[in-house]
């Protein structure tokens, strides 16, 4: 499918949905968002860009195999998941530490961050896997 | 997990690397033994501590026990494969499944919690079945594999089911606490099922009658893994479990009989079918499968004294089995076959291999000085005490393992003659490496040091073993010579009828052959196997046409069925009592959502019917949104659309819409829609009227800021309260994504 209208319209909405779907991401502990959907917005981003050009193209672009995405995924979910035992407690607790930005503001991070980031890549890579593999068909 | 890498890093020397990181774990462990007192030290942290699910460990006599057998063995076997499968292009996949394995077998070691073995257990099952069909091209590994895979694993799910019962009968998990609440345990009515089911997997994963025969076929594996696997580590599982669990399940009727008539059976149909094997591992293997069931009578028998011969015979058995499949291996790659009628004279050729042969097969034949030797005397004594149908069974046993040891041996290495067929031109003969033959030696020269120093070095070994195994303190005295007692008198006959079997083995094999029954549990399996096999594939030619219109309908009707009817039946199904009052805008898209789901059924294209359902999708995300759930209408919105692009990514090649069906099967198909419709909606009005807890909802509100540090409620379910559903289903995301994957790939070859 080779459309001037996707093209153009892909080059401008493609680095939008992905700073979104990072917002997303970020985001989703305190409002709307977190790692599925955020996942969503990525992969649906790229599959736009799969249409508009094609999954080999995609594929160059994205620079990692989405499969491996899912391995790296669920390795980042585990990982978040053992920290809780360094400090004796349960597999999957969640553990907290905070920056200080400034007088007033601080962040909280957390493992919770990295199980989201682990959901996040797992979502793109799955769905990223399916549509390449059937536009190559 | 690095040891495929580092194989292909440094070939040469990753065999050496990875050896010494057992050696260093067995000398650790064995120092760890001499100073752990008799409780053993328990370190436990919650793992899921819902699920009842605490990684605990418990480092006593009986896991530090096994923990040197399994790293020390494991040690000299890594260290012989490197000789052994020296330039195996798969040599680094074989050390990492090797380690996997070790590493569960430490973990059964050393668990505490049943359901923290039970995990460990089904590594070892898994990885062993990599193991044994190592050789993966070859048909029959993979045969083999597969039935050790489905054997233990039946048993693994026995033992699950047995621990679960035991968890519930004793109001814990930790087999520590079971053991003080012994009483409690074993009044309750559950205990005799799950002693049983416990006893299953034990016996599967140690071959016992009637689960041995998948070892003789596991023989087909590498050499270093028969030695490892199926004499020194995975088969001692079970027989660990019975020790472990003895001081919480053992001492009452049902545990005696049952391990005792079990062993007694292993034990003499080992060793009966150890007499006509002509393969010398399938003759090892039947030895060992007696020799477990001699184990599991010692253990069943359960007197102290019958845990400390099981303790040294234990010990005595990994230390000569896995040197005489290290040896087997060695012949094999020496001489090219492994049949024990044509081998013979190998002696001149093979020097050093035969120093270690030796050594093992007089410790298995149970001579003196050699540690074999004092663990038959214990046995016997042992048995002695409980009547002499034991004793004359277990000297029976006996006998069969002089057999086996000088068949196994003496034949292929010191007698030149009795050697009928071709033999093998003595040119190809060759003496294995430095690294095959020295593992060897080291196992079987164990067996002489333990035995000649039998106070200073076996003792310290066995002994917080079997204290720990019978839940009291004792010490073990070992020594060299008892004196004159009916038990050395028994050795002695042993001897000589072994002796004499072996004079006569020409006879001996002819007969047993003739006796031999041709139907056996192996055939059950492969009988029941193939059972399955037909009842599978013929519920796959029913229910699997291949038409995803049949898919669907059978999904609905069985959920319309299996739902609707109790629902009926139960006189669940009323008008909710309150009215409803929905304001026009959701009026307005209920509407919508109608009027797309018509259009959906009448569209002629199949694009057309795709977007309608679009539509229908949005407008519920819509109704998600007027009700407070951002997130969940976003979800649906990306959802909707990624479904878009997916069905026109599949329909773009599709041709127009085929034919729909003629009219009756539209109207059946309306009939089922209807149905799967109805019973949904019946659904949500049931559960809109009922409320049988006060909202979950409230307590994830509450907690949400201070425990799960965020705002946002469905986040923080998702990534923090309920964590482990997340993981468990980002694992069938991913699964299924790679299952598209392949299933689209595979069609293309």
């Amino acid at each position: 499918m080779t459309s001037l209208i996707l093209h153009t319209a892909t080059r401008l909405l493609m680095p939008l949905l992905l700073m979104f779907s990072l917002f997303l991401l970020v985001r989703g502990h305190n409002q709307p968002g977190g790692g599925f959907t955020a996942g969503l917005v990525a992969s649906a981003a790229w599959a736009i860009y799969a249409l508009a050009y094609d999954a080999a193209t995609a594929r160059k672009a994205i620079h990692i195999e989405p499969r491996v995405l899912i391995g790296i995924g669920l390795i980042a979910i585990l990982f978040s998941g053992f920290t809780g035992l360094l400090f004796h407690q349960p597999f999957l607790a969640g553990q907290w530490g905070h920056l200080k930005l400034g007088e007033t503001a601080r962040l909280e991070i957390g493992t919770p961050l990295l199980f989201d980031f682990g959901v996040y890549l797992t979502v793109i890579g799955v769905v990223l896997t399916i549509i390449f593999t059937l536009e190559e068909e | 997990m690095l040891a495929p890498a580092l194989v292909r890093w440094r070939p040469a020397a990753a065999g050496y690397l990875i050896a010494a990181l057992p050696a260093g774990l067995a000398i650790y462990f064995a120092r760890l033994l001499s100073v752990t007192p008799f409780g053993g030290q328990v370190a436990s942290f919650a793992w899921a501590p819902s699920l009842g699910l605490t990684f605990s460990c418990n480092a006593d006599g009986l896991s530090l026990f096994f923990a040197v057998l399994i790293s020390g063995i494991g040690a000299l076997v890594a260290f012989y494969s490197a000789g052994y499968l020296a330039g195996h292009p798969h040599l680094g996949r074989f050390y990492g499944w090797l380690l996997m394995f070790m590493a569960a077998m430490l973990g059964v070691a050393f668990s505490d919690n049943l359901l923290l073995l039970y995990v460990f257990w089904e590594l070892t099952s898994i990885s062993s079945y990599m193991l044994i069909g190592f050789d993966h091209e070859d048909k029959a590994a993979r045969a083999s594999a597969l039935q050790a895979l489905l054997v233990t694993v039946l048993g693994g799910s026995a033992l699950l089911a047995g621990a679960v019962m035991l968890g519930i009968a004793g109001g814990t998990m930790e087999i520590s606490a079971l053991v003080s609440r012994r009483e409690q345990l074993q009044s309750s009515p559950l205990f005799v099922p799950a002693l049983l089911l416990v006893l299953l997997g034990a016996f599967t994963k140690s071959a016992q009658f009637p689960f041995h025969f998948w070892l003789p076929n596991a023989m087909v594996a590498p050499a270093p893994v028969s030695a490892y696997l199926h004499s020194a580590a995975m088969v001692k599982a079970g027989v660990f479990l019975l020790a472990r669990t003895s001081p919480a399940l053992g001492g009452n009727e049902t545990w005696t009989c049952v391990l005792v008539a079990v062993g007694l059976a292993t034990l003499l149909i080992g060793g009966y079918m150890a007499l006509f094997q002509t393969d010398l591992k399938l003759l090892l293997a039947y030895s060992t499968v007696s020799a477990l069931g001699l184990l599991t009578t010692l253990i069943g028998l359960g007197t102290p004294k019958a845990l400390e011969a099981a303790a040294v015979f234990l010990l005595a058995h990994a230390l000569y089995k896995g040197a005489l499949f290290l040896v087997a291996g060695a012949v094999d790659h020496g001489t090219g076959m492994r049949d024990i009628r044509q081998l013979g004279g190998l002696l001149r050729a093979m020097p050093k291999t035969a120093a270690a042969a030796a050594m093992a097969a007089l410790s298995m034949a149970g001579v003196i000085p050699l540690l074999g030797g004092i663990a038959k005397e214990m046995v016997y004594e042992v048995s002695l005490g409980f009547g002499p149908w034991i004793a004359a069974a277990v000297v029976v046993g006996g006998i069969f393992f002089f057999y086996a040891a000088a068949s196994a041996v003496f034949g292929p290495f010191w007698s030149n003659t009795g050697n009928s067929g071709p033999s093998i031109p003595p040119a190809r003969i060759h003496e294995a490496p430095f690294r095959m033959w020295s593992s060897a030696l080291v196992l079987s020269g164990s067996s002489l040091v333990l035995g000649l120093l039998p106070q200073k070095a076996a003792a310290p070994l066995a002994g917080p073993a079997a204290s720990a195994a019978a839940g009291a303190p004792s010490s073990l005295e070992l020594a060299l010579w008892h004196g004159m007692n009916p038990a050395l008198v028994l050795s002695l006959v042993t001897i000589l009828s072994g002796a004499g079997l072996y004079a006569a083995r020409g006879h001996v094999r002819r007969m047993a052959c003739k006796l031999a029954i041709p139907w056996g549990p192996d055939a059950a399996y492969r009988s029941l196997l193939q059972i399955l096999n037909a009842i599978a594939s013929g519920l796959t030619l029913v229910l699997q046409s291949g038409s995803l219109r049949y898919y669907l309908i059978i999904i609905l009707l069985t959920m319309a069925g299996l739902a609707g009817i109790p629902l009926i039946g139960q006189g669940g199904l009323h008008w909710p009592s309150q009215d409803i009052d929905a304001r026009p805008s959701e009026l307005g898209i209920a509407v919508l959502i109608l009027l797309a789901a018509v259009i959906a059924i009448r569209a002629r294209s199949l694009l057309g019917a795709v977007a309608a359902l679009g539509a229908v999708g949005y407008s519920v995300a819509m109704i998600y949104l007027m009700y407070g759930a951002p997130d969940l209408a976003m979800t649906q919105f990306l959802i909707e659309s990624l479904t878009v692009i997916l069905f026109v990514l599949a329909f773009y090649r599709f041709p127009q819409f085929e034919d729909v069906g003629s009219r009756p099967a539209r109207l059946g198909n309306a009939v089922v829609a209807l149905l799967g419709g109805g019973l949904i909606t019946a659904l949500v009005l049931l559960a809109a009227g009922i409320q049988f807890h006060h909202p979950i909802s409230d307590y994830f509100a509450h907690e949400a800021v201070p425990r799960g540090h965020g705002r946002n409620l469905v986040n923080i379910i998702l990534v923090d309260f309920r964590a482990l559903d997340t993981l468990g289903e980002t694992t069938v995301l991913g699964i299924a994504g790679i299952g598209v994957y392949a299933l689209i790939k595979l069609k293309k070859k």
